[in-house]
């Protein structure tokens, strides 16, 4: 790989560009489009000049929307919110009931621990709407349509099967040795657990709690069969954004970024544990 | 459990009957919610096996397998299966192809294929959803950039998603650029992680560069290809956020993929037997897969983590 000609850097640098060109310029078009006017958008042919406006951003984050047929009331900012509230409470869930059942998997062999891994394992991969439908009957009948517990509860199916198996895998690779030793010194099972397994294996249960978050934020199909428009996080919300505000693109594209963004944030601070998250495990980076 | 030597005898009993408690108590709030997964599942097989109309709730019977018997006649159900397929296998050979290719260009460990490849994490981290909706937002007939730079190449009334000839292509694009990111990252750890002694050998021995690709790199790279591939075919079988934020299945049947056709049934024809049914054979052929993935899934576990 030493003896690379002239020829083929070139080629290199080439593909390159087009590979770097292609996964971004579709994001730096939408944050363009995020700061234009209506009018300045609907040019033709479109130009890279004109001039920057906030307005776009203004009239997600007031609510009030100017069209032409008059003022119209659009409440995104709510979604924003429920996203937050969401993830974060499905996330936080998840490690309450997953991190230890992690541990107990990964340091007990037990029939049962396997059977529940490898079973929370297969649902990562079924269909989401096999379960989704029958359930949004139930809820009905349990008065849970609707409401941010039923979904919190239904997310579970994303952040639980990522964590549980994530965290498993930091707390293989923590030698039990320390574990006995604080043991031996006469503390208990639980003593043990949260003072010395758990800030040990901390780096690896917050790169999955970032990874499930960023899940739960980018999923569509949940909060679109079980919550109506108060309860929708971002991505169903812009979709039927776009519907209500109809010809308001700027204020679509504003919209975008702003969901984007906080999956991007995360993203950034858990890149080093995102081949690991995205593999559930199997690779690391 | 630190407790005077007159009571170490029952305390050592009480411990080990809670040492062996211990894992059930700690995975019994998982199992739970395994539980609360098979419930609406068992209720989906169950609905499969009836004629279930929300519209026509007097009709509500068991008709045991003739909703799946009714598929076999059924050119809609014919069609479902095909695009799915065809969906699944064109979007996961592109990714692989040039998630592969990209990994080639960023093995080298400098500062700046890092920054690159940490850039192409972004379509990854963007939701579907809303990467479908970006992609509708430039391919807009009136002002979407992509169909003006078309209209100079010469495609002037280029349509995308709402052309039935195009529309595929259209779907596969905002696939491919979400996903294949998550090929190129899996195939370069794999290709980092691969030892240098045979490489450094073929390069000492002036073997041919086809040759090292194609009888060394290929064949130590596979298990992460197979990894990588099974998982994307996974995922891609049952796309739903791409094909229904981008199209809603159109135009006409072009792209009633699985779940989208499943979730008409369900909320606009109300159907619910037949949706039930369509998931039900959804989910074999993803169990199926995903027997086969997860094996594959382990191999390389193991290989991260030193035990199963």
């Amino acid at each position: 790989m030493d003896h690379t000609s002239p020829l083929e850097k070139l080629i290199r640098a080439a593909l390159l560009a087009i590979v770097i060109i292609f996964f971004m310029f579709p994001i730096a078009w939408i944050v363009l489009m995020s700061f234009q006017t209506n009018e300045s958008i609907l040019r033709i042919p479109p130009s890279l000049i004109f001039t920057p406006t906030i307005e776009n951003y203004v009239a997600l984050i007031t609510g009030e929307m100017r069209t032409a047929a008059g003022s119209l009331k659009l409440d995104f900012m709510r979604n924003l919110w429920n996203s937050v509230l969401l993830s974060s409470a499905s996330v936080a869930v998840s490690l309450l009931l997953g991190v230890p059942a992690a541990y107990a998997f990964a340091r007990f062999k037990f029939r049962l621990g396997e059977d529940i891994a490898f079973t929370l394992l297969s649902f990562r991969f079924a269909p989401p709407l096999l379960v989704l439908l029958p359930l949004s009957l139930y809820f009905k009948t349990l008065g849970l349509t609707n409401t941010y517990i039923g979904l919190i509860w239904v997310y579970q199916l994303i952040c639980l099967p990522l964590i549980l198996w994530i965290v498993r895998g930091y707390f293989e690779d923590l030698s039990p040795d320390i574990e006995h030793a604080h043991r031996i010194a006469g503390y208990n099972w639980f003593q043990t657990f949260w003072k010395i397994a758990i800030p040990l294996a901390l780096p690896g249960i917050a790169a999955a709690g970032l990874l499930a978050f960023i899940f739960a934020w980018n999923n569509f199909v949940f909060a679109l069969v079980l919550a109506s428009a108060d309860k929708q996080p971002v991505t169903v919300g812009a979709l039927a954004f776009v519907t209500a505000s109809g010809i308001q693109y700027g204020q679509i594209a504003a919209a975008i970024i702003f969901s984007i963004i906080p999956t991007f944030v995360l993203a950034m601070f858990a890149q080093r544990y995102l081949v690991e998250g995205l593999s559930l495990g199997a690779v690391k980076g | 459990m630190a407790t005077g030597t007159a009571k170490t005898a029952p305390a050592v009993k009480q411990s080990r009957l809670a040492r062996k408690a211990l894992p059930y108590l700690l995975s019994l709030p998982a199992l739970l919610m395994c539980i609360g997964i098979l419930i609406p599942f068992f209720t989906a097989v169950y609905y499969s096996l009836l004629r279930y109309r929300l519209n026509l709730p007097a009709m509500k019977g068991f008709i045991w397998f003739q909703n799946y018997i009714n598929f076999f006649s059924d050119p809609k159900f014919w069609n479902t299966l095909k695009i799915s397929l065809v969906y699944a296998g064109l979007t996961v050979i592109v990714e692989l192809v040039l998630g592969l290719m990209i990994a080639l260009l960023l093995q080298r460990r400098t500062r700046f294929n890092n920054f690159v490849s940490i850039l192409l994490l972004l379509p990854l981290m963007t939701a579907p959803a809303l990467a479908a909706l970006m992609w509708k937002l430039m391919t807009n007939p009136n002002f979407g950039i992509l169909s003006y730079l078309v209209s100079l190449l010469g495609f002037p009334d280029m349509k995308w998603g709402s052309d039935p000839a195009t529309a595929l292509f259209t779907v596969t694009l905002v696939d491919v650029w979400v996903y294949t990111p998550f090929m190129m990252i899996l195939l370069l750890a794999g290709l980092r992680s691969l030892p240098p002694a045979p490489f450094e050998a073929a390069a000492l021995d002036g073997v041919p560069r086809s040759f090292v690709f194609f009888r060394i790199t290929l064949p130590m790279l596979m298990p992460y290809i197979l990894t990588a591939t099974l998982f994307r075919l996974l995922d891609s079988i049952q796309q739903f956020d791409i094909i229904y934020a981008m199209t809603q299945g159109g135009p006409g049947d072009k792209l009633l993929v699985f779940q989208v056709q499943a979730y008409l049934d369900f909320f606009q024809a109300t159907n619910v037997g037949r949706s039930a049914a369509l998931m039900i054979i959804l989910w074999a052929i993803t169990y199926a897969l995903s027997n086969v993935f997860i094996k594959q899934w382990l191999k390389l576990r193991e290989r991260a983590h030193g035990v199963a």
